[in-house]
C-alpha cells in the first residue's frame, strides 16, 4: 500500500474534510505546492483556490474550494485552516472602521453618564427578581 | 355573575400568554439543537489552530509575536463582552454583566481604564448606560453567527493592543455547560497565556515559512484570537437558546398553575351564586 498522510480541512464554522491521502496539492501564496507524506514542516498562507486531494481508495482526485487561510504541514499531517470570510488587509481595515464608527455613534447618542452604584442597584434588582421567582416556584411544587 | 365574567376573561388572557410562552419554548428548543451543533463544529478549528500556535511557540523562539509578550504595567485594558441580542432568557445576561461589572469596578479602583467591544445588544446597552468607553460594537448576529461580522470589531481591539493603547484584552461570555446550566466566563485573550499555547514536549525543528515567518505568524495569531472569540460567540448562542427554553418552560408552567387557581376560584363563585339562587327560591316558596 502506498504511503499516506492525514488531511484535515477545517474552517471556524465547520469541519470541511478529514481523511487520508496519497498526496495533496494546495494553492499556497507563493505558488501551488504538492505535499507527499514525510514532507518537512511548513507553515504558509494560502490563496483562494481549490485543494486537490488524492485519496488512496479513489481513482479520481477530490476537489475542495478554499477561500484562503493557513496551511500547516507536519510529516504525517496536513492541516488547512480555511477562512470563511474573504480576507485582505484593506478589507479587514474597512470592517474595523465600520465597527468603530458604529460604536462612536452609540457613544454620541448616549444619555447622561451613570455611576457604578446605580448600575449595580439595577442588576441587584434583576437578580433579586429572579431569585424571588425561583423561590416562588419551589413553594408551589 | 359579574365576578365570574371577570375571572373568565382573566383566564383567557393567561391562556393566551401561555400559548406564546409555549411557542417560544418550542422555537428555542429547535434553535438550541442547531446552536449546539454549531458550537461543536467550531471546536475542531479552534483546537487545530491552537495546536499550530503551540507548535510554533516551541519551534521558533527567536521571534516572539507581540500577542505572547506580557507587559509589565497595565494602564488600559480591553474587554470583549459577548451577550445576547434579545432578552427573555432568564438570568443569562444579568450574570455575565454582573461578572463584568465586578471586574470594571476592580479596574476602576486600580485606576485602569477600560475599552469595551460589545458583541450583542444587551451588553451594548448596559455599557452605554454605564458610561464606559465603547471602542467597537456589533449587534444582530442572528442565529447563525458569521466570522465575517466579527472580524471588524475584533480588529479594532487587536490594533489597539498592537499599538499599545490597551495592555491586555479580556473576553466575557456565557459558557455553555449543559442545557440546564450556563455560567458566565471571564477569560484572558491577550497576552496569550502560556498554558494555552505551549506543550511540555521539546521540539528541535522549525517550520519552513513562506513567504517569511513574521507575516505568516501575524496572520496565524490574528486567526487564533478570532477563533477563540468565534467559539465564545457560538457558545453564547447555545447558552442563550438553552436559557430561553428553560425560562419559557418555567413561564408556561407558571401560567398553567395560575390558570388552575383561577378556575378553582371561578367554579367556587359559580357554585356560590347557584346556591344563593336556590336558597332564595326556596325561601320565596316557603313564604307563600
Amino acid at each position: 500500500m502506498a504511503m499516506t498522510l492525514h488531511v484535515d480541512i477545517v474552517s471556524a464554522e465547520a469541519a470541511i474534510y478529514s481523511g487520508l491521502a496519497e498526496f495533496v496539492v494546495i494553492p499556497a501564496e507563493m505558488g501551488e505546492v504538492g505535499i507527499y507524506p514525510r514532507h518537512t514542516p511548513l507553515l504558509t498562507r494560502i490563496k483562494a483556490g481549490s485543494v486537490r486531494i488524492k485519496a488512496p481508495d479513489k481513482a479520481e482526485e477530490d476537489l475542495i474550494y478554499v477561500s484562503g487561510g493557513i496551511l500547516e504541514v507536519q510529516p504525517g499531517v496536513v492541516t488547512i485552516l480555511s477562512d470563511t470570510a474573504i480576507r485582505g488587509h484593506d478589507l479587514d481595515e474597512a470592517r474595523a472602521v465600520e465597527a468603530k464608527s458604529k460604536a462612536e455613534e452609540v457613544m454620541r447618542n448616549r444619555t447622561s453618564a451613570m455611576d457604578y452604584a446605580q448600575a449595580q442597584a439595577e442588576l441587584a434588582e434583576a437578580v433579586a427578581q429572579l431569585a424571588a421567582i425561583q423561590k416562588l416556584r419551589k413553594i408551589k411544587h | 355573575m359579574a365576578a365570574g365574567k371577570e375571572i373568565r376573561s382573566k383566564i383567557k388572557s393567561v391562556e393566551n400568554t401561555r400559548k406564546i410562552t409555549r411557542a417560544m419554548e418550542m422555537v428555542a428548543a429547535a434553535k438550541m439543537r442547531k446552536a449546539q451543533d454549531r458550537m461543536r463544529h467550531a471546536r475542531p478549528y479552534a483546537e487545530k489552530i491552537g495546536r499550530v500556535a503551540a507548535h510554533f511557540s516551541q519551534a521558533h523562539p527567536e521571534y516572539r509575536h507581540p500577542f505572547v509578550v506580557s507587559r509589565e504595567t497595565i494602564k488600559r485594558v480591553g474587554v470583549i463582552l459577548v451577550t445576547t441580542d434579545k432578552g427573555l432568557c432568564g438570568g443569562l445576561n444579568t450574570n455575565a454583566l454582573r461578572l463584568s461589572l465586578g471586574k470594571l469596578k476592580d479596574w476602576d479602583e486600580r485606576k485602569i481604564e477600560v475599552d469595551v467591544c460589545a458583541i450583542g445588544n444587551k451588553g451594548l446597552g448596559f455599557m452605554q448606560r454605564l458610561g464606559v468607553n465603547i471602542a467597537s460594537q456589533v449587534t444582530g448576529l442572528g442565529d447563525t453567527p458569521h466570522m465575517e461580522r466579527l472580524i471588524g470589531p475584533v480588529q479594532v481591539m487587536l490594533d489597539a493592543y498592537k499599538e499599545g493603547r490597551i495592555d491586555a484584552l479580556y473576553l466575557v461570555y456565557s459558557r455553555f455547560i449543559s442545557t440546564m446550566k450556563q455560567e458566565p466566563a471571564f477569560k484572558q485573550l491577550l497576552p496569550l497565556s502560556s498554558e494555552d499555547a505551549t506543550e511540555k514536549a521539546e521540539h528541535h525543528w522549525d517550520y519552513i515559512y513562506e513567504p517569511e515567518a513574521r507575516s505568516v505568524v501575524d496572520s496565524l495569531m490574528v486567526r487564533y484570537v478570532e477563533a477563540l472569540i468565534y467559539q465564545a460567540v457560538a457558545e453564547n448562542l447555545a447558552s442563550e437558546q438553552s436559557a430561553r427554553m428553560v425560562a419559557m418552560k418555567a413561564a408556561s408552567d407558571n401560567a398553567k398553575s395560575v390558570i388552575d387557581e383561577l378556575k378553582l376560584v371561578y367554579n367556587k363563585t359559580r357554585q356560590a351564586a347557584i346556591t344563593q339562587e336556590i336558597s332564595e327560591i326556596v325561601a320565596g316558596a316557603a313564604a307563600v
